[in-house]
């Protein structure tokens, strides 16, 4: 009987971890609401997720951006300004390691949103996308109204902004780079300072591909 | 003759003794500048140029392999307390990201982060002492 336990075990552990791999779903994060409705005569009740609510902004190319652009792609979003001396350099440097994971694909993008309008003009934009290595028709680098962009920020993306004089640079935000799917729902933040952090964003990116490929 | 030989042992020793101890003091003083160098990047350099020295695309020039620290070795304590503006030169390729001030660190700060990214990212230029550094300060053109 002693001679069984190890591999049956083994067999266990096996099991544990192919179950694992299968069960690898992201959380909807932010709030949700119950709706009843009527299907075919019937009460049904499903659940409505926040999703990011439409907005309209020019990018490095002068091109209009709505979430237009940006339904059923999955996409990674981030807060810098191109002056930071703090965060968003290795922010961005973390952005452009996602950027290389998925370049090319055509239902993957990032946006980079400005939080200081005044200094990030589309000329200074373009500059630093192009320097960066960015390409223009995969990564929007984008310029709107401060307080738009900073209500999308807290409300929507979850990111905490502002603006301080006493911090290096002028503003205060943080670092999340945050996972939205097809459907515009935030279904992940990361910390774009924290390399295993990204390496996780970076495998959650192919989940989110996966999960739309199977309901197909 | 033997007893000349035999003589001369405790003599060699002690040259040998103060030879060695002599450099060790010297590479003491080089791994003091280089680990205190060390941590001052991590926090005040690290962002930009990254952990590796390659910088970032061509917006941050790297240190790694640069020529611009060998061409500019008396000016990388002003570029360092002053910030640096305007195009430069790194490797051949150009570079024109404003670069801030870090008017926070002493000049044995700033000695000691010259001694590490000089004699890092494939940089081998040796220790960069704090005098150097004061006599560099003193002439900075801002």
């Amino acid at each position: 009987m002693k001679k069984l336990i190890w591999p049956v075990m083994a067999l266990f552990a096996l099991y544990a971890c192919s179950n694992k791999n299968k069960e690898t779903k992201l959380p909807i994060y932010g709030q949700r609401q119950p709706i009843t409705k009527i299907v075919d005569g019937k009460q049904v009740t499903d659940t409505v997720y926040a999703t990011i609510p439409p907005f309209s902004f020019v990018d490095q190319n002068r091109e209009t951006i709505t979430d237009k652009n940006l339904d059923g792609k999955i996409y990674v979003a981030d807060f810098f300004f191109t002056s930071c001396p703090s965060i968003c350099p290795t922010m961005q440097r973390n952005m452009l390691t996602v950027f290389k994971a998925y370049e090319g694909k055509n239902n993957f993008k990032l946006v980079s949103f400005t939080i200081d309008p005044r200094h990030d003009t589309i000329p200074v934009l373009k500059t630093y996308a192009e320097k960066l290595g960015a390409k223009a028709n995969q990564w929007y680098f984008l310029l709107g109204k401060k307080e738009e962009v900073y209500q999308l920020a807290e409300k929507n993306y979850l990111v905490s902004v502002s603006q301080d004089n006493r911090a290096p640079g002028g503003y205060v935000h943080q670092g999340w780079l945050v996972l939205v799917d097809k459907k515009g729902r935030v279904r992940g933040a990361y910390d774009g300072t924290d390399k295993k952090q990204v390496q996780q964003l970076i495998t959650d990116v192919q989940v989110l591909m996966d999960e739309a490929n199977a309901k197909a | 003759m033997k007893r000349f030989w035999v003589g001369s042992i405790p003599f060699t020793f002690v040259l040998s003794t103060l030879i060695f101890s002599c450099q060790s003091e010297a590479e003491i003083e080089y791994q003091r500048y280089f680990i205190q160098g060390r941590n001052i990047y991590q926090t005040q350099c690290k962002n930009c140029h990254s952990e590796n020295g390659e910088g970032l695309g061509e917006l941050y020039p790297p240190l790694k392999e640069a020529d611009y620290l060998r061409k500019n070795k008396t000016q990388l304590a002003c570029t360092i307390h002053n910030g640096q503006q305007g195009l430069i030169v790194v490797n051949g390729k150009f570079y024109n990201q404003k670069m801030p001030s870090q008017t926070q660190l002493s000049p044995i700060e700033i000695a000691e982060v010259i001694t590490y990214v000089t004699n890092s990212f494939g940089n081998k230029q040796g220790i960069y002492q704090v005098e150097k550094v004061n006599v560099d300060l003193g002439n900075c053109k801002e």
